[in-house]
């Protein structure tokens, strides 16, 4: 059925048959009948990267097949999404590896943007295996050992190796369904940094940083870092009780879409402002429950509607550590001085990372949300430019404006990946908006 | 622990409600015509829940073996959700009597036999509740699926009587009235957004309705007004009407 459709970012707006898929054997057919298509699970990445004329749902695909009790295996299908894992997993002590800053995404969707959070790995390193249908209709079961050039080609891949069907997950157990958290303010960008280089066991961290502060206060930012609580750290009887059990939150809604005037240069200052001295100076620690610390904006729905009809986009970059401290500065100083005003901007530091095409490795991304403007976009190609100078990428869940030239010189690996997906899908079934905007289909750009 | 028998389990919102059911500590009961289309939905129930989840072989339109299905069963339900439906081809149905049959049938006759034998149970036991999926297709006949909607018309007559009729021996009969349903059944249609519910919605208003004793819910609580206007057209406009 043709139906208007777009990511999270609402733009751009699309008229797609969408069709939902059901079994392996029907998606053969489909495939076999349809000249382009992406699969598409929950649509939380931003851009156009889970858009394309046809487009199948697999959130209709959404069945566990099996749970390994003793090693913490969960296998399941595509279309599961990482908050049914926690809903049934947390209560028997088990709790996901990696997860990003949301939890409405499907494993499938996880797996094919190789999404990242606030620990130092990314979510294809506990991928254990999974069967991916490809272009010939032939269903590939594929891990590490086995098919393993493959299966290093799916991860991050953004579906364009295969429509993924299954995938086996690692997770991790824990004591209890609560983070230590502490909350640290940082006066600058020299104090931030040097707090992720020491930031010995913590496991998760990030940071909110004021990207319109400039000059001295360029930088200000409040990280927050935490730890699965085991049960001595809890101190509430409550709890104690149920260490693996959080109460639900009620949720508040964003009913419409904000008017475009809502979101400006003062309105983000103010809130920026207001979130900093909101944050008490120097270290606080608390204990809050896991939806709290890592999905505070699940608890809005449809937040993405104060951005307007016009939509936003999020500008994700990477700097490997050889530049990071060059780089972030110069790139921060450039935001600021722009003026195009982003309510969230958050640092990160990510650990060594061995990957094919996905986005993460080591060294600093920052991640800022902006409206869709004309002038927004000139900016981010300049941008562009300093990113790439310092030897950075941008990350393609997020992604709706990056041109060729970005792709090819950011992801070292991109012409072998279009070579080998040009090999399994020689017709160029799977195709999305993205990969055709990135010109990953194009024979000029990788041969 | 108690146990839910779901007649037509395959059907999206049938499978919905029994994630709900199984989350809530249910154990499940899984009839489908074809038994190994839920295998897979039995393995993922079993995951979330700490009860057991088993599949078996009903067929609606097989009237003579009703009985016999719900003697074989080794525990007697606690509750029954009667969820199977033929939307079919109207046009189909116009012209060849199989289809029109096979609409009827499986709508009227099959759901109203085998939930006489589970009534019967239920008014013995004194205990239960029975949940009809009826459709809002039965508050007026329309053009374009009044074969479909005169069975669930019949259907909803059914259940209001039963309930009237199990009143007194305490055992709830809840009225599921879904609207536009994005479904397995409406797969390819063109629907409003609006006014169209996911099957995950539909499970969760189920829940709510029989945790609350309800008689009849609608599914998206717009359908009251829709179906409140529809009803009173009169009929020399309504006839004139292209729906």
């Amino acid at each position: 059925m043709r139906e208007k459709i777009s990511d999270w970012g609402n733009y751009p707006v699309v008229q797609a048959d969408v069709q939902h898929l059901r079994s392996p054997d029907q998606l053969s057919a489909m495939i076999s009948q349809t000249p382009e298509m992406i699969a598409r699970g929950l649509g939380r990445c931003y851009g156009d990267s889970a858009l394309s004329s046809t487009i199948i749902n697999t959130r209709t695909y959404g069945h566990f097949i099996s749970f390994d009790e003793q090693r913490g295996i969960v296998r399941c299908q595509a279309g599961v999404s990482l908050e049914d894992i926690l809903t049934v997993f947390v209560p028997r002590g088990w709790f996901l590896p990696v997860t990003p800053g949301t939890k409405f995404v499907t494993v499938g969707g996880a797996i094919a943007s190789d999404v990242h959070g606030k620990s130092s790995g990314s979510f294809c390193d506990y991928v254990v295996s999974m069967c991916v249908m490809k272009a010939n209709g032939e269903i590939v079961e594929c891990s590490a050992a086995e098919e393993s050039e493959f299966f290093e080609t799916t991860r991050g891949g953004m579906g364009l190796t295969g429509i993924i069907l299954e995938a086996a997950i690692q997770l991790i157990p824990v004591e209890t369904a609560y983070i230590k958290e502490e909350t640290v303010r940082c006066k600058d960008l020299d104090e931030l940094m040097a707090l992720f280089d020491n930031m010995g066991k913590w496991t998760y961290s990030v940071a909110w940083i004021d990207c319109v502060a400039r000059g001295s206060k360029m930088g200000r930012s409040v990280m927050m870092r935490g730890e699965h609580a085991v049960q001595s750290d809890l101190c509430d009887t409550r709890h104690q009780r149920h260490p693996l059990e959080i109460k639900q939150m009620p949720k508040l809604n964003v009913p419409m879409m904000f008017p475009g005037f809502a979101l400006n240069n003062w309105s983000v200052q103010a809130f920026n402002f207001a979130y900093y001295h909101h944050t008490p100076s120097g270290i606080h620690e608390h204990i809050v429950d896991y939806d709290t610390f890592f999905y505070p904006l699940d608890f809005v729905n449809n937040w993405n509607r104060i951005y307007g009809r016009r939509g936003f986009t999020q500008y994700q970059f990477l700097l490997p550590m050889s530049t990071s401290y060059e780089g972030l500065p110069v790139l921060l100083e450039k935001i600021s001085a722009c003026g195009l005003g982003s309510f969230l901007a958050v640092l990160k530091k990510f650990g060594k990372h061995n990957t094919f095409i996905s986005f993460p490795y080591e060294g600093y991304f920052l991640a800022l949300d902006f409206p869709v403007t004309k002038r927004c976009f000139a900016v981010l190609d300049e941008l562009d430019k300093l990113v790439l100078k310092y030897g950075g990428r941008l990350y393609m869940a997020k992604d709706v404006r990056m041109k060729p030239e970005m792709f090819f010189k950011g992801y070292e690996n991109a012409k072998i990946f279009c070579q080998r997906i040009q090999t399994w899908d020689p017709e160029g079934t799977f195709r999305s908006l993205q990969s055709k905007r990135l010109g990953m289909h194009d024979e000029r750009n990788f041969k | 622990m108690k146990t839910a028998l779901i007649l037509g389990a395959a059907s999206d919102v049938a499978k919905a409600f029994s994630k709900l059911l199984a989350a809530d500590g249910w154990n499940l009961v899984l009839a489908s015509r074809q038994p190994t289309d839920i295998d897979a939905l039995a393995a993922d129930l079993q995951i979330r829940c700490k009860g057991t989840a088993e599949t078996v072989a009903f067929d609606a339109m097989d009237f003579a073996s009703h009985a016999a299905f719900y003697d074989q069963l080794t525990v007697k339900p606690d509750m029954v959700c009667c969820a199977f439906g033929y939307l079919g081809d109207q046009h189909q149905g116009e012209k060849e009597s199989e289809e029109r049959r096979r609409i009827l049938e499986t709508n009227y006759n099959g759901a109203v036999n085998i939930l006489e034998i589970v009534a019967a149970d239920f008014e013995a036991r004194r205990t239960g509740t029975i949940i009809g999926i009826s459709s809002v297709a039965g508050e007026r006949g329309r053009q374009s699926n009044y074969l479909y909607g005169s069975a669930k018309a019949g259907f909803t007559a059914y259940l209001s009587g039963l309930r009237n009729r199990l009143y007194p021996a305490n055992v709830h009969v809840l009225t599921v009235l879904p609207g536009f349903m994005r479904t397995r059944m409406t797969d390819g249609m063109s629907l409003p957004p609006v006014v169209t519910a996911s099957p995950e919605q539909a499970a969760a208003a189920i829940m709510k309705a029989f945790k609350k004793s309800k008689n009849s819910v609608y599914v998206l609580w717009m359908w009251r007004w829709i179906m409140c206007m529809v009803r009173n057209i009169p009929e020399c406009v309504f006839k004139r009407l292209n729906t």
